[in-house]
């Protein structure tokens, strides 16, 4: 499975609240140390869930 | 050509002399003895297409009137103790925001409600010290119709001119009162705009000191956009705590003030030139005070009448080099004393300072000051 | 294309003042998304506040912003539309700083009928200050002030601002962000006073108080407690205990108070 977006994190405005690790359907994304981190990029089918959800303007979904 | 001429009442004359300044927004809340400014106002504004509100209390008053002079309106609101007790809040707002307003205050007695329809003058010192934090202050205090319509016209102006809220205080015998008043033809008395920001509007600070301590003020809606909060704030407009920014924005409001006392400053003297005993008195009691003044004179007593129409910032100079040459200076008020301990501070111990002080809804009237005078004398 | 929220915001003015997970980010988004749909000329539009966390929102988009004082901001706003009707004016602000010092100026402005869309971002908690009873906060929950728990009963916010008049009530919560944009947008677009109650979350003052693990429970809670009002017609008493009503929940044509001003400085000039 290929990635359908490519997910950018603006490390400087994440908080680290794991919204968007808890509500991404394919568990593309994870916590490292308080700040979200792109573990499974492949598994991205493009949601936005991410992107709409983050309530720190700190991730990106930029679709492919 | 004659000038037009009118009976009119001193809150009456105050509405006009709003109208002569340009002003174009009204909100208020109705309470005696100031509701006449308000009547006046819901009729005439309409009329040139400006904006009157009966709001739903006088803190929403004070709050649609410092919203509609951010739109770059002229605004006003007319009330009386209890309503300037709950303006407090937001007259601060309009200081820290530095944002032009005018607040007419037909003064009753207090605390509370008081005596509504008996007068006073026990506010000016709240005009003065009345809400929270350090900030400049312009309260103005005329004695009659014709010097409310003139001091409402400047009351806008020095709001317009410094970015500030000016306070026009007088006593519900001067606002009830009816008397001649001569209208100033346009152009005669001298109208002030405030100063709109010269720079492109991305250069735009709203509280930018760089040109001197009074900042151009742009006007919601225009090309210019910015922010603006009641926080300690730097040249851009946003909350700041940074100690020399926050200390180098308050000094420099104070400074409004402080560098342009000749310009603001306003009072009037009556036979102080050789005067022994100096009456310093303001709104309606100046009325007795002056009467006062002529009798004793007759009978070869050397009073005199000290009479501020700028009330704050105080006249300071004026009233100190007074001292020096009087025996005694009589502070007759309609409060339980309050300026008479201004006399004193700026005094400083130079002569003897009398108060004469009244809170029972009657005027003081001309044979108690000659009285207390001839006791000093 | 990632959206584009930037082209709202002021430079620089990120990252936000508020709390890892605080719903109050999540509104503003959808009313960034909201702005852009109807197309609002930034010059022509204020966005004015309160006191409170809700209320700084205002502060870091691009546009004429007022940061008033605590519960002032509906007046303040009235203010600004009597003077310029031409201008859009938006209003944001806490559950706190809306119904209870502001109480109030909220009915008053929706008796009005003012045209302006109010914002109301109900966490039911006193956040800034430290997590005080708000007049939303739940009977019986913990907050710094309700230690016992509390004994106050609620207002229904969108039952006051319907009770008050307002012509377009709308709730939502910020589990449900597409919703967000889209009540907004028709809050903006409806001419009258329009309130949008955004049910969100505070996990720093009130969450932890009451139990939740995380903000993502908060999160979770407000999806299952939200019933869109279609679908409650259908359900009975006692399926919607503990439910809220999300949706239009009320909308009205009725004439609009600065047009009724318009009319009046008509009549004047006539006079
Ligand atoms: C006159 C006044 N009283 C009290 C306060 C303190 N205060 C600041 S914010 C706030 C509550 C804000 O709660 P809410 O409006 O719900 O916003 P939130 O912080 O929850 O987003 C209070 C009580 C104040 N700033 N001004
Ligand atoms: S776009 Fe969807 S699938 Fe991709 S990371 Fe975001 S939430 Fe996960
Ligand atoms: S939702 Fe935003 S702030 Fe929270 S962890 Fe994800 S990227 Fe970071
Ligand atoms: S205290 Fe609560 S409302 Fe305030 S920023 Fe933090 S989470 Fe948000
Ligand atoms: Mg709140």
């Amino acid at each position: 499975m290929s990635a359908k977006a490519e997910i950018e994190i603006i490390e400087r405005y994440c908080k680290g609240c794991s919204i968007c690790v808890e509500f991404c359907p394919t568990k593309v994304l994870e916590m490292d140390a308080f700040v979200v981190k792109v573990a499974n990029a492949d598994a991205c089918i493009a949601c936005n869930q991410c992107e709409l959800r983050c309530p720190d303007f700190a991730i990106k979904v930029h679709k492919l | 050509m004659a000038k037009k001429v009118a009976l009119l009442q001193g809150n009456t004359a105050c509405a006009y002399g709003a109208l002569y300044a340009g002003c174009n927004f009204f909100g208020g809340y109705p309470i005696t003895p100031s509701t006449e400014v308000a009547e006046v106002l819901s009729e005439e504004l309409p009329k040139i297409g400006g904006k009157f509100i009966q709001m739903e209390d006088e803190i929403g008053a004070m709050a649609s009137v410092i919203g509609a002079s951010l739109t770059g309106q002229k605004a006003l609101t007319a009330t009386s103790g209890p309503g300037v007790s709950l303006k407090q809040e937001l007259i601060g707002y309009a200081c820290i925001a530095e944002t032009p307003c005018v607040i007419i205050n037909v003064m009753r007695g207090g605390p509370s409600t008081g005596m509504p329809t008996g007068p006073g003058q026990s506010d000016v010192q709240q005009a003065k010290w009345g809400t929270h934090g350090d900030h400049p202050v312009i309260a103005l205090v005329p004695a009659s119709c014709q010097e409310i319509f003139s001091e409402t016209v400047r009351a806008f102006n020095l709001a317009e001119k410094y970015r500030m809220p000016v306070q026009v205080l007088y006593d519900e015998i001067v606002g009830h009162m009816r008397e001649r008043i001569e209208f100033p033809e346009p152009g005669e008395l001298e109208v002030i705009d405030r100063e709109a920001p010269s720079c492109s509007p991305e250069d735009y600070k709203p509280f930018d000191p760089s040109n001197g301590d009074v900042p151009p003020l742009a006007a919601f809606g225009s090309e210019y956009r910015f922010h603006v909060t009641g926080l300690n704030k730097a040249a851009d407009g946003f909350p700041t705590t940074k100690a020399e920014l926050v200390d180098a924005e308050q000094r420099r409001q104070l400074r409004k003030i402080d560098a342009n006392i000749a310009d603001i400053e306003s009072y009037e003297e009556y036979q102080t030139d050789d005067a022994e005993v100096v009456i310093f008195a303001y709104g309606s009691t100046s009325r007795s005070a002056r009467y006062a003044v002529n009798e004793l004179r007759k009978e070869g007593v050397k009073a005199g009448l000290f009479r501020p129409i700028t009330l704050w910032p105080f006249p300071e100079k004026r009233v100190a080099e007074l001292a020096q040459q009087a025996k005694a200076i009589i502070v007759p008020e309609l409060n339980l004393g309050q300026m008479n301990l201004e006399v004193e501070r700026v005094a400083k111990g130079a002569c003897e300072i009398i108060g004469i002080h009244r809170v029972d809804g009657e005027p003081i009237n001309p044979g108690q000051i000659m009285a207390q005078v001839k006791e000093v004398v | 294309m990632a959206y584009d929220y930037e082209k709202h915001i002021r430079a620089g003015k990120l990252p936000h003042i508020w709390c890892p997970g605080c719903g109050h980010g999540i509104a503003m988004k959808g009313l960034i998304r909201a702005l852009d749909t109807c197309g609002l000329e930034k010059n022509n539009t204020a966005i004015v506040s309160g006191i409170g966390c809700a209320s700084r929102l205002p502060g870091y988009m691009d546009y004429n912003t007022l940061h008033t004082a605590h519960g002032r901001a509906a007046a303040f706003a009235t203010g600004v539309k009597m003077s310029k009707p031409e201008m859009n004016v938006i209003v944001v602000g806490g559950d706190g700083d809306g119904t209870a010092i502001g109480g109030n100026h909220f009915i008053h402005a929706c008796r009005r009928n003012i045209d302006m869309t109010y914002v109301i971002l109900n966490n039911y908690i006193y956040g800034m200050t430290g997590g005080q009873f708000s007049p939303c906060t739940p009977t019986g929950h913990k907050a710094s002030t309700t230690v016992y728990g509390n004994p106050d009963p609620i207002f229904d916010i969108s039952k006051l601002a319907i009770g008050a008049g307002a012509t377009f009530v709308a709730r939502t919560t910020a589990f449900h962000a597409t919703q967000i944009d889209k009540l907004i947008a028709e809050g903006i677009k409806h001419k009258g006073m329009a309130i949008i109650e955004v049910l969100d979350d505070c996990p720093t003052t009130y969450g932890r108080r009451n139990k939740f693990r995380s903000v993502v429970d908060m999160m979770k809670r407000l999806k299952e407690i939200a019933v869109p009002v279609a679908a409650a017609s259908k359900m009975t008493a006692e399926q919607l205990e503990g439910k809220v009503l999300t949706g239009v929940l009320y909308k009205e044509d009725k004439p609009e108070y600065t047009e009724q001003y318009a009319q009046v400085i008509e009549r004047a000039k006539g006079a």
